[in-house]
């Protein structure tokens, strides 16, 4: 934070000027170079762009940049995310020109490197996972879900099984899982949870049948708990002639440890900004890659890249395997990501990896145990968890009227980015803490302390966790009248910035 | 650990405050019988070594070829102001902006971002990112379908290759239907959206189409009668798409002023590296009527509790996290920070920079079409375009081939990216933009000449001159 404190922006529109925009970019073009373009085709006056010089542009997005809380400036316990450190090296690699530089299209005898780098992370992530293969295209855990569930439809109409319509989905699941169910055409069945947290295996043996395609299951699960009745659930899935889905969000706490493919899973998929590093951007971009057992493989998107018998790679050419779902994007995939990803692992390799996990989970189960001896804030599932656990703030709220909401608002002050809360939908009042393998000791410990003085203050003095944070550029928001008005873009007459004075 | 900071005596103190004496204990929840065994990965490799075999890899790829490859992935200049912003910590590792009063930062570039697609379209709403152009034209396609309750939409095949087959993945999986609308075979239109066919596809009152897709420049460079299209569309009952390329857009008629519903695009040229595929960015926008059928995040202006003016996530009931199973798409993480690289790029340049960068590529496509034409490759099609066009080559995917081997990239064949269609296969699309030097174009006509000229007997001794 600057002396001054971060700043309000105005928009780039209120900092633009006539004549002010950097010049000499790239040549001015020629006075006639659109005089082969029907008047028609073009357009009758130019889009009102902002002009404005690179010094202003820069102070613009640094300023921005303070407003923000990254990785890179402090804790950031968001549950499910796995907010890890983003190693700086990764950056560099994916930078480098003979990376960034290559065309999509370029002929595979130009982009050997690529081609190789890819079919490599291709077989590292089927070690991992314990799969026979794996699909790098998908661009994010939501778009890998969405490629498996479609690869589970082809695989039973492939088999004439044109029943199935139904996806069975715990309640404690994230949104993308019944979403994803319907946008692959499937209906959605929610499980509820058992009071252990795991999945109701009566309702589950209830739901189960000919209809049931595919169960989609997050292990370990929302609630930061191992599915302790995997094995029973794959082995049911399993008879009733339907697919095991595992949504791979939480891996990080399972490298090395549990490999979905060896537990029977048919098809998982990766979020490489979460387990492998790759920085999560301000909302993306990941890659959400997909792995897959071998009665699968055929179903996979196209294309796959292919090592040849000389030890060349290429791309898969159009049609080469017929009975493929086809393309769910453009290109072979988020290259750029996949790199950092690829770095990450190599850089660890298996013993670093299971290492990774390892300390990502004690530490879940150390910040755990603080906070429950802490007493403020119940932990209902007790015992261990893995790499990250429930916190509840329900009886706060019936001692103080203090919700989960006003208490990640005043972690803010304490200088922390809060937890995820009110997720999943199944506990009152939840907060769902992930530490992470990298941050360190006193920091959990000084974590814990925080958000147990909180408990504290909503005794004390409620009104300074109520109208929380204090200390942010901003305070609390006015969401309604951002719903009920909707201004999604800038115009001319929109009011004058009211700076902070 | 590689990147984590605790030392053996921390992990001590963390199994002494769990009165546990190994970390294996946290892991005995996990069934014996599906334990993993080990993994065999490579050998962790130290930061060194890591960096020499990346050089390599990056090495084994050849950039350093005279390129005239295009196909909606363009080489334009990127000025290194975008990097320098894309580098600041607190933008590319903060996530999902979910708590906006420590999320300023990231919630006002998206604001920023979306006004700035909006002048660039003509559009009232454009969503904070979506994957790429090809998912991003398959979600318009699945949105005309929620807004009309109809079940079938029609595609132009000017509209890329790549594009349809999303297209057509999506649509398989939500059961919905599509046809392709055929591109005129020869005259002053061809290469561009065959009208009549559209009419009679149109016409079928027994299956009626929520939207019609067309792209300009269409994926052959070009330029589609899109206010026609739309004409069309709108007299059916559909709603019209239009996948566009958005530097094209600071010369070329916005999809607002024919009349689109809905834009779609590839948001790579907008300052954003080829990478081989990604990560890049898919537009998508749409007129205000339809912001509830929208999928992906929006940003919005509103006000904080002392009345200062802040931004927030807002319309939340479209997603995933709320409506589940009701959801308007499943997407989550979506492609913040290449929106952040395209609205600096676009704030970078500027109005005048960025019609530079449209009316220099166009230019230089003048002067490359001219330079083809006189090395005996003349246009395939008659019609208008912009930076990219098709020449008609003999034998294309060899020329293509021998071009290579003698440090030229020369476009792509036609064969390749549509084998179906053999009124094409003499094709290959090149196109050129400000990067593309006189030097380039000369080259490229020179070794073109020859190959034509020569004739394949002669290219064995001449091959490997030209390569750098």
């Amino acid at each position: 934070m600057s002396v001054t404190g971060p700043k309000l922006q105005p928009t780039l529109f209120e900092l633009s000027g006539p004549g002010r925009a950097a010049g000499r970019r790239i040549p001015a073009a020629p006075a006639d170079a659109l005089e082969r373009i029907p008047a028609a085709a073009l357009r009758e006056s130019p889009p009102a762009l902002p002009e404005v010089d690179e010094a202003s542009l820069v102070r613009h997005y640094v300023n921005l940049s303070q407003l923000n809380w990254g990785v890179d400036t402090g804790f950031y316990p968001l549950g499910s995310c796995t907010m890890k450190y983003n190693p700086k090296v990764n950056e560099w690699a994916a930078r480098l020109p003979g990376f960034a530089s290559l065309h999509p299209l370029a002929p595979d005898e130009t982009a050997q490197g690529t081609l190789e780098l890819l079919w490599e992370l291709e077989r590292d992530l089927a070690e991992i996972g314990g799969m026979d293969a794996v699909t790098l295209q998908p661009a994010a855990g939501a778009h890998g879900e969405l490629t498996g569930i479609l690869v589970v439809r082809a695989y039973h109409r492939a088999r004439g099984d044109l029943e199935r319509t139904e996806v069975l989905i715990p309640d404690s699941a994230h949104g993308t899982n019944p979403a994803t169910a319907s946008m692959a055409g499937f209906l959605t069945v929610n499980i509820p949870s058992a009071p252990d947290g795991g999945v109701d295996l009566e309702a589950f043996r209830a739901a189960l049948g000919p209809r049931t395609a595919a169960i989609m299951i997050t292990n370990p699960s929302t609630l930061g708990l191992f599915e302790r009745r995997i094995v029973e659930l794959i082995e049911m899935v399993h008879a009733a002639g339907a697919l095991a889905y595992m949504d791979g969000a939480n891996l990080n706490a399972m490298l090395g440890r549990f490999r979905p493919g060896e537990a029977g899973f048919d098809v998982m998929h990766f979020n490489v900004h979460k387990t492998f590093s790759t920085p999560h951007g301000g909302g993306g971009p990941g890659a959400g890659p997909v792995g897959v057992r071998a009665p699968l493989i055929p179903f996979l998107p196209a294309p796959r890249v292919l090592r040849e018998p000389a030890g060349t790679f290429r791309l898969e050419r159009p049609g080469e395997r017929p009975a493929s779902i086809g393309r769910v994007r453009g290109h072979v995939g988020s290259v750029g990501i996949l790199v950092r990803a690829w770095a990450y692992i190599r850089a660890h390799g298996s013993d670093g990896l299971r290492e990774v996990s390892d300390d990502a989970v004690l530490a879940a189960n150390y910040l755990r145990g603080r906070l429950e001896a802490g007493g403020a804030f119940e932990v209902p599932y007790p015992g261990p968890c893995a790499h990250e656990f429930i916190a509840s703030g329900a009886s706060l709220k019936r001692a103080t009227g203090v919700r989960t909401l006003d208490v990640a608002k005043r972690l803010i002050d304490k200088g922390y980015h809060p937890p995820t809360i009110y997720f999943p939908h199944t506990v009152d009042e939840a907060m769902l803490i992930e530490p992470t393998e990298t941050e360190r000791l006193d920091s959990l410990d000084a974590f814990a302390e925080a958000l147990l003085e909180i408990a504290r203050e909503a005794h004390d003095t409620p009104d300074l966790v109520l109208f929380a944070p204090h200390s942010a550029p901003v305070r609390r928001l006015d969401e309604a009248t951002a719903a009920r008005q909707p201004n999604l873009r800038w115009r001319r007459q929109a009011p004058p910035a009211q700076g902070p004075g | 650990m590689v990147y984590g900071p605790h030392t053996p005596d921390d992990r001590s103190r963390m199994l002494a405050a769990l009165g546990i004496g190994s970390v294996d204990e946290l892991f005995d929840v996990i069934p014996a019988s599906i334990r993993a065994r080990p993994m065999a990965l490579p050998a962790g490799m130290t930061e060194l070594d890591l960096m020499a075999r990346l050089r390599t890899l990056a090495g084994h790829n050849r950039v350093d070829l005279a390129s005239f490859l295009g196909a909606g992935v363009y080489r334009h200049h990127l000025p290194p102001v975008i990097d320098q912003i894309l580098l600041r910590g607190e933008f590319y590792t903060a996530y999902t902006p979910y708590q906006p009063e420590i999320s300023q930062g990231t919630l006002q570039t998206i604001y920023e971002y979306q006004s700035l697609l909006a002048e660039l379209t003509g559009m009232d709403v454009v969503s904070a990112s979506h994957y790429d152009g090809a998912t991003a034209t398959a979600e318009a396609a699945l949105m005309t379908c929620r807004a009309t309750r109809r079940e079938r939409v029609l595609v132009s095949r000017g509209v890329h290759p790549q594009a349809r087959q999303t297209l057509e993945t999506y649509f398989a999986g939500a059961n919905l239907t599509f046809d392709e609308v055929p591109l005129v075979a020869d005259g002053p239109a061809a290469g561009t959206t065959d009208l009549a066919a559209l009419r009679r596809l149109l016409a079928d009152p027994a299956r009626p189409v929520a939207g019609v897709v067309a792209a300009q420049p269409n994926v052959l460079g070009l330029l589609e009668p899109m206010d026609e299209v739309g004409r069309l569309a709108h007299a059916a009952g559909a709603l019209f798409v239009a996948a566009v390329e958005p530097i094209s857009l600071a010369v070329l008629a916005p999809p607002a002023a024919y009349g689109a519903d809905i834009a779609a695009g590839e948001g790579q040229p907008l300052g954003i590296p080829p990478q081989y595929g990604g990560p890049y960015l898919g537009i998508l926008a749409c007129r205000d009527p339809l912001v509830r059928q929208i999928p992906g995040r929006l940003i919005g202006m509103t006000s904080d509790a002392d009345g200062r003016r802040a931004y927030v996530m807002t319309m939340r009931a479209r997603e995933q996290d709320i409506r589940r199973e009701k959801a308007a798409s499943n997407i989550c993480t979506n492609q913040a920070l290449c929106a952040l690289a395209a609205a600096v790029y676009v704030a970078a340049l500027g109005p005048g920079g960025l019609r530079d960068v449209a009316a220099t590529s166009a230019a230089r496509a003048s002067e490359l079409a001219a330079a083809l034409a006189d090395a005996g490759a003349p246009r395939l099609h008659a019609g208008a375009y912009l930076n990219e066009f098709a020449v008609r080559v003999a034998d294309a995917p060899a020329v293509h081939r021998r071009l290579l081997h003698r440090g030229i990239l020369a476009g792509i064949p036609l064969a390749q990216l549509e084998p179906g269609d053999p009124s094409l296969a003499d094709g290959l699309l090149v196109c050129a933009t400000e990067c593309t030097t006189a030097e380039e174009i000369e080259l490229f006509a020179w070794a073109l000449r020859d190959e034509l000229g020569a004739g394949p007997g002669m290219t064995g001794a001449a091959g490997g001159e030209g390569t750098r």
